[in-house]
């Protein structure tokens, strides 16, 4: 029987194993371990960060790797910067992803830029681990984080030349691709799906790697692609099941990596299905799910039998009130009966 | 650490002014009462949410707004139920909000983190750390340009105090002489992170100083001492004198929020320190005990409040969430 592990964990087990691999691997942030300073009075660890998933590293490896920092993004991004321009594999904890508001300077004018402008003298080997999405708390009594802590904004990354920018949707992608990013020698910034923190799933324990700038093919059909970006990879699963139901063969395509993207595994098949839809957490102007859909448009205009659909949240901002938050997230439905529109049509 | 705690700072101008005294003790009570009553109904599971308590800190805010006009801003911060309160907004409104419901002050797209009323100045709080601060000088800013005598409050904490942004507006507020006041609440953590390891110090009050703001440090466990802290702040902002910075020593009782459990990053003694300090049993000792105000106003008072806290409570369960089409509206303002 395959070990299982929870999808922290599993983000746990890669941080370990390449700071166990690379003595230049360090992790930095706020409360990534807690506690800081009190060791002397028997406190460490005392957060081991958001979802805990930095827990234990502390003790592992010190304070000299695993570095609490005070709260000020853009001092301690900025120095991861500058710290993996002379030799280290910084990984930087943000938070949550709307952060980036506080931040954004060091991850693009200098992360991103750097080796371009520097005319490829330096490499920028860092990543910055954030979290995203909506808390799925769908109470009528009460609601989530609302719309400064429930974001998915990768788009902004996905936006900036120099920047990578990658997704897991289940644990065995989030070890693979958290050991990639962290061996690549560009800037990735690693997104975690905030609901997919508790999931449980097949996770090798021997250190391996999910390539960046390759999306998988979870599950073959030939009448519609569906394409899935982080949890709402799960989505087109199960509406891939309900879809099955109605005679319909899905096929579902996980993106994991929003830049590079991986446009011929796209166009491939889109090729055999003649129909595509994308299912996206983000907010849809200048989306990855708009990005997937022009690569279609120019490259498999020909094949299409159909209009190509996406599944996005509304132009807005996360909403608190639980009713609100359940309304704002794509759902199975939706993405059903945006199949079904596009295989009518 | 001297074990007996320190009396209250009560001057006989403020025991005399019973008027001032049952407001103030009124205002810390309704502010414990909804954080418990928010407690229980997340522990009971009757509301899901992200809330971070205010408990331990009710003579900050209290003693703060109690100098403030119902037209002077305030900009708050993730743990902004108490500085709501003490501004004046509504705490039936503010309970429809955490349950996420049509009637809240923002209509449920908020919650907790968010809490406005324009009507009675609160700016609304701000999620991310130490953002509200330049809100709250762009309001001192404004009401400057517009020529009235409205003063600005920045509500923010010890962990703010690590953001660079915390430091261009103290500078902004100097050059410019804006009628602004910091109020830095130092409850010792940033989440678990220990202040005296996050920026090296436990005195944040001379950081101030040397952007030439005037600043104190103040008891602010002491409703009195930041009372009599900010009126001298209130009056140099409205007389044109400029900002002021006051550092209030405080603590939060609870975790970080709602299901933190603070024991992981501090001791029991701590704790127990600190709540020997508190902010309401030192108010009334020093009250009743020198015969200020008698015993059963103040027992009225606490029944007055659990009445309203009940009645909050009650109207908030009994209102509608927001209707599906809520979701795209006020995105834009047409
Ligand atoms: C820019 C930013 N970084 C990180 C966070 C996460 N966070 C929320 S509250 C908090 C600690 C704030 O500490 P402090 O300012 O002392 O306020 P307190 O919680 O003690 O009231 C942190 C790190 C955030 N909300 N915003
Ligand atoms: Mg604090």
């Amino acid at each position: 029987m395959a070990r299982e592990l929870l999808f922290s964990r599993a983000e746990n087990e890669a941080l370990r194993q390449e700071m166990e691999r690379d003595p230049t691997v360090i992790l930095m942030g706020e409360d990534v371990a807690g506690g800081a300073g009190r060791a002397d009075q028997g406190f460490i660890d005392a957060w081991g960060g958001p979802m805990g998933a930095t827990k234990g590293l502390i003790q592992r490896f010190g304070p000299e790797r695993v570095i609490d920092t005070p709260i000020c993004e853009m001092g301690f991004i900025g120095a991861a910067v500058g710290a993996a321009v002379t030799g280290l594999r910084p990984v930087a904890e943000l938070m949550f992803v709307n952060f980036v508001g506080v931040c954004l300077d060091p991850i693009m004018n200098e992360g991103a830029f750097l080796r371009y402008m520097l005319g490829g003298q330096v490499s920028v080997p860092l990543v910055i681990k954030t979290a995203i999405g909506a808390t799925g708390r769908a109470p009528e009594r009460g609601g989530g984080s609302a719309a400064q802590h429930s974001g998915s904004m990768y788009s902004i990354f996905a936006h900036v030349p120099g920047l990578k920018c990658v997704a897991p949707s289940d644990p065995y992608t989030a070890k693979g691709l958290l050991i990639a990013a962290i061996r690549d020698d560009d800037p990735v910034v690693y997104c975690s799906h905030r609901q997919l923190a508790g999931t449980k799933g097949e996770v090798p324990e021997a250190p391996y790697t999910v390539p960046i700038g390759k999306a998988r093919t979870l599950r073959p059909g030939r009448d519609v692609t569906l394409v899935g970006i982080a949890r709402m990879t799960g989505v087109c699963l199960e509406a891939a099941d309900r879809l099955a139901g109605k005679g319909v063969e899905a096929e579902v395509v996980d993106l994991l990596s929003l830049s590079p993207l991986d446009e011929e595994t796209l166009v491939e098949s889109v090729r055999r299905t003649g129909h595509l839809v994308v299912v996206d957490e983000d907010t849809p102007r200048c989306s990855v799910a708009r990005d997937v859909a022009a690569v279609i448009a120019d490259r498999a205009v020909d094949h299409l039998d159909g209009p190509v659909k996406t599944v996005t949240a509304p132009h807005a901002p996360v909403p608190y009130s639980g009713v609100l938050e359940a309304a704002y997230v794509p759902t199975p439905e939706a993405v059903v009966a945006a199949a079904l529109a596009t295989l009518r049509d | 650490m001297p074990d007996a705690a320190p009396e209250a700072t009560a001057g006989p101008d403020l025991l005399g002014d019973a008027e001032l005294l049952r407001r103030l003790y009124r205002q810390m009570v309704l502010i414990r009462r909804f954080e418990e009553r928010v407690h229980a109904l997340r522990q009971s599971g009757a509301l899901q949410g992200s809330a971070h308590l205010y408990v331990g800190q009710e003579s900050v805010a209290v003693g703060v707004c109690a100098r403030l006009r119902w037209n002077d801003y305030v900009a708050s911060t993730h743990r902004g139920h108490g500085h709501a309160i003490a501004k004046g907004v509504d705490v039936a409104r503010m309970m429809a909000e955490l349950f996420g419901r049509e009637t809240g002050t923002n209509h449920g797209k908020g919650g907790s983190m968010h809490i406005a009323d324009a009507a009675v100045g609160m700016l609304g709080a701000t999620g991310v750390v130490g953002a509200g601060v330049p809100m709250a000088l762009g309001a001192a800013l404004s009401a400057r340009t517009r020529g009235t005598d409205q003063v600005a409050v920045a509500f923010f904490g010890d962990g703010a105090m690590g953001q660079g942004l915390v430091y261009e507006c103290l500078n902004m507020s100097r050059i410019w002489k804006l009628p602004l006041v910091f109020v830095c609440e130092n409850n010792g953590y940033a989440e678990s992170t220990p202040v005296e390891y996050a920026l090296g110090t436990k005195h944040l009050a001379g950081r101030a100083e040397a952007f030439g703001v005037p600043a104190a440090t103040v008891d602010g466990q002491d409703v009195f001492a930041v009372y009599g802290e900010m009126g001298r702040a209130v009056a140099r902002a409205r007389g044109g004198g400029g900002p002021s910075f006051l550092e209030c020593q405080t603590y939060r009782y609870y975790g970080h929020f709602i299901g933190d459990d603070p024991r992981r990053y501090r001791t029991a003694e701590e704790e127990a320190y600190y709540r020997a300090r508190d902010c309401i049993e030192r108010f009334e000792r020093a009250v009743v005990g020198r015969g200020a105000l008698a015993e059963a106003e103040l027992r009225a008072i606490d029944e007055e409040v659990g009445r309203t806290i009940e009645a909050a409570v009650r109207f908030a369960e009994e209102s509608r969430p927001p209707a599906p089409s809520a979701l795209t509206t006020d995105v834009y303002a047409r």
